[in-house]
């Protein structure tokens, strides 16, 4: 399509309008961190370091950081498996109940949290008798994030083919040996992208967690969610959100250059 | 597929040597002859956990909401009754919740849409390619901040001293406060990434191909945006507004914090789970997402939208 000098220009600054206005609250939360004000208000009446030193001091922040990266850790890996060996089944085979089956992996996504929430809570203390702890957490999460590796994986599976692999088996490979040396490689990236999605997913999740959780499970948006309306910690949340966003540069430049990589490699 | 393990020996010093019979052979060899075992391993150790975990415990809830609460020892008593069912169709305040919630969830769909579009499209098929990344980047970055933070800060700006207040009073304007215009605000801004993302990998799927036809045969850029562009990126889109439209439906946690009193769906599910101890109704009310959800999937699944997702 041939777009005029001017159409390109009025998208190009449509486009930036729109992430000024996504990047002003995050401006707001990052000025807030060193704002001497614990309320909201604006301009800040002054500026400290305080809220810094705190929040680095804060034993309840850290560990809730730890609970949270262990719980995404736990569920990222249960749903790179369960998701790769879900996009398998019904990327290569045509069989009865195959829709029914992808239905099932995008529900607990598609549905509110809310229900997701209410129905693992009662599944694991009532039917079950399981006490909530962190590992029902684990396992709530893994469920939903395994439809992220799901899509990852298939999408890949769908553009890859299985020319190399036939090749591979025609050539006298068994099946784990075409896996490992052929498959697996085909898929490296595909499911760094969807664990990290789904990493970030587990990571961020409030809803499913609030009602999955023991009493003695705090992770970091739970932390949060203690803090935000306290004013002597309000600004501490400030801080570990300025934080999580830094911090979240890396794995999103790795999961560019990766799937930079994959553009430049495809025939 | 072949596999050499019934091949014939090849003559020494030349060809590829016979696999030794490990059981790794044995299974390999079994597992390429026997493409429904493979199919029943793949599917055995997902499905068992999507169905043992999800399934039941979701068919439990909907089994729960036939059931009532004893009002005088707060037991769940297990008999089965159309009570909650018809509270909920019936009552008042759950039509008025359901429709302002039905409402709060399609306008942010549509507020997300309409801002996704144009960026979506700029980012796919306008910017180069260095810009691309950045951009990609700039719009996945909020998407780490954490939710609770990003509802909080938008209590911030809208607050009575905040920013907002701040640049429009000059102009004679003022912030919205808090309220379901600011509940509206803060959901689209919570979601945009989550429509944005879909439609640009839709966007980018188009070939150029496609478009320079159309300019050699004389479109110009809206009629091929009409005509080209969009219907191939439809399911795309429709995938982006399920993400939209289905977090809004349930959120209860931003009604909280900058919703004032107006409460949605989420918030009465909340309450009665919570507060009220009241499962059977909670269930009850959460059918109405669910019914919503499914019907919405439903409608939109021969748009090959749910493989967008």
């Amino acid at each position: 399509m041939r777009l005029s000098r001017l159409s390109r220009t009025t998208l190009g600054v449509v486009a930036v309008l729109i992430l000024v206005l996504v990047y002003v609250p995050l401006f707001v939360v990052l000025v807030n961190s060193f704002s001497t004000s614990t309320s909201l208000s604006w301009p800040p009446p002054g500026f400290t370091l305080e809220w810094w030193q705190r929040a680095f001091r804060s034993a309840g922040a850290m560990e809730a950081v730890g609970t949270s990266v262990v719980v995404a850790l736990v569920s990222t890996a249960i749903a790179l498996l369960l998701g790769t060996l879900i996009s398998f089944a019904l990327q290569r085979f045509d069989f009865f109940g195959r829709h029914a089956i992808n239905l099932l992996v995008i529900l607990p996504i598609a549905l509110p949290g809310i229900i997701t929430g209410i129905a693992l809570n009662n599944f694991f203390r009532t039917i079950m008798g399981i006490p909530l702890s962190i590992w029902t957490v684990v396992i709530a999460h893994a469920t939903f994030c395994i439809v992220t590796v799901f899509n990852n994986v298939i999408a890949r599976l769908r553009r890859t083919g299985t020319k190399l692999e036939e090749a591979s088996a025609d050539l006298g490979a068994g099946v784990f040996t075409t896996f490992r040396l052929v498959t697996f490689p085909q898929l490296r990236s595909a499911l760094l992208a969807g664990g990290l999605l789904a990493f970030a997913l587990s990571f961020d999740e409030i809803i499913v967690t609030t009602f999955t959780a023991g009493s003695g499970v705090t992770t970091l948006p739970i932390f949060i969610l203690n803090n935000m309306f306290r004013p002597s910690q309000a600004p501490i949340v400030s801080v570990i959100a300025v934080v999580l966003v830094i911090v979240s540069i890396v794995p999103i430049y790795l999961a560019q250059r990766l799937s930079g990589d994959d553009e430049q490699k495809a025939p | 597929m072949t596999t050499n393990a019934t091949a014939p020996t090849s003559p020494p010093g030349r060809g590829i040597p016979r696999p030794k019979a490990t059981t790794a052979r044995r299974t390999s060899v079994f597992l390429s002859t026997h493409p429904r075992t493979r199919l029943a391993l793949l599917l055995s150790a997902p499905l068992f956990w999507l169905a043992l975990v999800y399934v039941v415990a979701l068919a439990a809830l909907l089994v729960t909401a036939f059931w009532s609460v004893d009002s005088f020892t707060g037991q769940i008593t297990t008999e089965w009754t159309l009570d909650n069912i018809i509270t909920v169709l019936t009552g008042s305040l759950y039509q008025t919740v359901t429709l302002r919630t039905i409402g709060v969830a399609l306008l942010v769909t549509i507020i997300d849409v309409a801002l996704a579009l144009p960026i979506a499209f700029y980012m796919a098929k306008v910017a180069s390619p260095r810009a691309r990344r950045l951009l990609v980047i700039a719009v996945l970055m909020p998407l780490w901040a954490s939710y609770l933070v990003k509802a909080y800060a938008w209590r911030s700006v809208l607050s009575q001293d905040g920013i907002l207040e701040w640049v429009l009073a000059p102009f004679g304007l003022h912030t919205p406060g808090y309220g379901l215009t600011a509940t509206i605000i803060t959901l689209s801004y919570l979601w945009l990434p989550y429509v944005i993302l879909p439609i640009y990998a839709g966007l980018e799927r188009v070939p150029d191909s496609l478009l320079e036809a159309s300019a050699d045969l004389g479109g110009k850029s809206w009629p091929t945006i009409r005509h080209v562009v969009l219907p191939l990126a439809a399911p795309a889109i429709i995938a982006g507004t399920i993400f939209s439209f289905s977090l809004s439906l349930g959120d209860y946690i931003t009604v909280n914090i900058v919703g004032g009193a107006s409460q949605m769906l989420g918030n009465l599910v909340y309450t009665n789970v919570g507060a009220a101890n009241n499962l059977p109704l909670a269930a009850a009310i959460a059918l109405i997402p669910i019914a919503i959800i499914f019907g919405y999937l439903a409608l939109v699944r021969r748009t090959g939208a749910l493989d967008n997702l």
